[in-house]
């Protein structure tokens, strides 16, 4: 078992004829991903990869069967994308895009509410069922099927865990990039709520960083629901206030939103902290040890 | 993007916002001839991007021309220190010249998004001409909140609600209310992503005006607003950081000896807190992009490296999208490019690591492997 996606998932590329939806539709079909097809306005009709192109997501769901989609579009045309696809009814959708601007997300959130489909970023790496279903960018090979749910505002931080879970023998149930933006689709709770709940799921990584109060709400429903345990890190300590620090979301203004008061929140709500990016599999493994959960998650 | 006092002033006027008479002055000539069409009397007002101006010295009334002179020749060139510039200040190059203000009484009044709910909050306070984070902090009963639907934005009847809990006078509540839609309507149509009026100034005369205006805009936005992006301020920013922006590389200029490149924001600023555990400084956040080019890559090594204070490089990739050999690729033109002499710890790790691993090892420099981002901090931790 897994959380979001698996080998039934059926996605569609929207922007698949674009340089990045190209590359990462190769690299998803290699991966055994169930890519059914995907968008290009104006391109409806011709194929890309052996794979059907639409005009429309609508059109695209109806000819696939697709539910869900991953989403490459430029950052000026992302937002319509994702409502597009929250039209045609999708159960998932990934938005990878980058750079989208935040009162668009905010008539995003707006216009999601109360429909079904569950949107993960924007400004993400994506999702992973490690040998089952690959939908974004993250590098396939690093990781393993397994127990060990992760969850992270950061991609290359996820790369991080992911890889040092697998060197551990520790394998992953989903990893899922929820993205560095300041309005996102899935917020830590949203997921650690789904781990909580998938039977395959033994315990969970969950990486942080400065900006927002995303982590410190969900260390209080971690305290108060989570029965697996849940090992954390935050990035940012040394991040200067007032300061973008790359992602959109990751700042520190008029004082809060600090890694400090995040670590300290999570402490608090005892969520043991890795104290560098290198211990996050290592700190997880100490605590599966101790619980005597570690035979139960060895791939 | 930041931009100064003056420049959001004028942004607002244009939506209604009442602001009050003013022009900018970059010479002292310039101050006294705008303080005359004031009628001699202005407040000169320094213009950097930094809050804080009034306590440490930047905003002098002046009540005749004599005094704008002399204030306008003082600011003007001054380096000004606030709680916000840190230590090494800011220059002073723009004076705001503006009409002196009756004050009756100040407020707060700010728009900033509300992460947890994805929405727009306004903000509204009678502790005005102080920091409302402090406000936030001890009196969190004494800031008033109205949450905004984006469906139908800032509703009259919402920014009544904020007015009459400022328990204005009855006859500056409309133009409160006003005041507020219009702040809500600038915000909106420029993408701003902070707007904040402190102190938000009821006069004697019964007027609700701007006495002070800050306004940034959300990055991802500027691509749609030239007219913003007219008004950036190179003097206010670090040259690094300008030179940095036109490679599209995110770069952040700090105050350590340790330089920085690494792939992905979260990954970068993890690599300078791992810098720090273990004793160092790092020097930058530089973050090369999930699509750098081997350009892109040469560009940001050069960044680092002119920097003076730069004792030493870590270079820190997890290749997910961005390809190992990529990044060698570029490390070792940069390198050889500016004839590198300091110490160069490389981390490598993900999509094609083993070619760019033999692109390191094959290039002739003087470099060394790291096996982790705690064994690559440890070792320049060391060798700088």
């Amino acid at each position: 078992m897994s959380i979001l996606v698996n080998k039934e998932t059926r996605v569609i590329t929207q922007g698949i004829t674009g340089s990045a939806g190209l590359f990462h539709t190769q690299q998803a079909l290699a991966y055994g991903t169930k890519v059914v097809g995907g968008t290009s306005p104006g391109k409806g009709g011709t194929k890309v990869e052996g794979l059907p192109v639409f005009n429309t997501v609508e059109e695209a769901v109806r000819e696939t069967g697709a539910n869900a989609s991953v989403i490459y579009v430029p950052p000026a045309f992302a937002a319509d994308a994702i409502m597009e696809a929250v039209a045609a009814g999708l159960d998932l959708v990934v938005c990878i895009t980058e750079g989208i601007p935040i009162l668009d997300m905010v008539k995003v959130k707006r216009y999601m509410e109360g429909k079904k489909t569950r949107l993960i970023g924007p400004n993400c790496p994506g999702v992973i069922t490690p040998n089952e279903c690959k939908i974004g960018i993250m590098p396939g090979y690093i990781h393993t099927p397994g127990k060990i749910g992760v969850v992270s505002r950061s991609g290359t931080l996820t790369y991080e865990a992911v890889y040092q879970l697998t060197q551990l023998g520790l394998g992953q149930s989903t990893a899922v990039g929820i993205g560095g933006d300041p309005v996102n689709g899935t917020n830590f709770v949203d997921v650690l709520k789904m781990f909580n709940e998938d039977p395959d799921t033994e315990a969970v990584i969950m990486i942080g960083e400065i900006g927002g109060s995303a982590e410190e709400e969900a260390a209080e429903w971690i305290k108060a629901n989570m029965k697996k345990p849940v090992v954390g890190f935050i990035a940012g300590a040394t991040a200067p206030p007032g300061r973008r620090m790359g992602h959109a979301g990751a700042i520190v203004s008029g004082g809060s939103g600090t890694a400090q008061s995040k670590i300290e929140k999570m402490k608090e709500c005892g969520i043991r902290v890795a104290p560098t990016p290198s211990e996050m599999g290592s700190t997880l493994y100490q605590v599966l040890e101790e619980r005597g959960l570690l035979d139960r998650c060895r791939s | 993007m930041n931009i100064h006092e003056y420049q959001a002033k004028a942004i607002l006027a244009e939506f209604g916002v009442k602001v009050p008479r003013g022009k900018v002055a970059f010479t002292v000539e310039e101050a006294v001839e705008a303080a005359k069409e004031l009628g001699g009397k202005a407040v000169v007002k320094a213009q950097i991007h930094a809050g804080g101006r009034g306590k440490a010295g930047g905003v002098k009334v002046s009540k005749s021309l004599e005094e704008v002179e002399a204030n306008a020749r003082e600011l003007l060139g001054k380096r000004l220190v606030t709680h916000q510039t840190g230590p090494q200040g800011r220059i002073v190059r723009r004076l705001l010249i503006e009409e002196l203000t009756n004050i009756e009484k100040e407020y707060y009044i700010g728009l900033v998004l509300d992460r947890s709910q994805g929405r727009l909050v306004m903000m509204a306070s009678q502790e005005g001409g102080v920091e409302i984070e402090e406000v936030a902090a001890k009196h969190p009963e004494k800031i008033f909140r109205e949450t905004i639907d984006p469906l139908t934005g800032l509703t009259p009847f919402q920014a009544n609600n904020l007015a009459y809990k400022l328990e204005l006078p009855q006859n500056a509540v409309k133009k409160a209310a006003q005041f507020m839609m219009a702040l809500y309507n600038a915000y909106v149509a420029k993408d701003c992503s902070i707007a904040e009026i402190n102190p938000l100034v009821l006069t004697s005369e019964g007027d609700i005006i701007a006495l002070d205006a800050k306004l940034n805009f959300d990055d991802n936005a500027l691509y749609r607003h030239p007219e913003i992006v007219s008004l950036r301020d190179e003097d206010e920013e670090d040259p690094k950081e300008i030179e940095a922006s036109k490679y599209g590389l995110s770069y952040i200029a700090l105050e350590g000896n340790i330089g920085c490149m690494v792939n992905g924001a979260g990954l970068a600023m993890a690599t300078m807190d791992t810098i720090k555990y273990y004793g160092g400084e790092p020097a930058n956040f530089l973050d090369v992009g999930g699509g750098a080019s081997e350009e892109k890559v040469t560009a940001a090594f050069k960044i680092i490296l002119s920097d003076p204070k730069v004792k030493g490089i870590l270079v820190n990739i997890f290749g997910g999208i961005m390809k190992c050999d990529v990044i060698a690729n570029g490390v070792v033109a940069a390198a050889k490019q500016v004839g590198l002499d300091k110490p160069l710890v490389v981390r490598l790790e993900g999509t094609n690591v083993e070619a760019g691993k033999k692109i390191l090892n094959e290039s002739g420099l003087k470099l060394v492997a790291a096996d982790s981002l705690a064994d690559a901090a440890q070792k320049i931790v060391a060798l700088v």
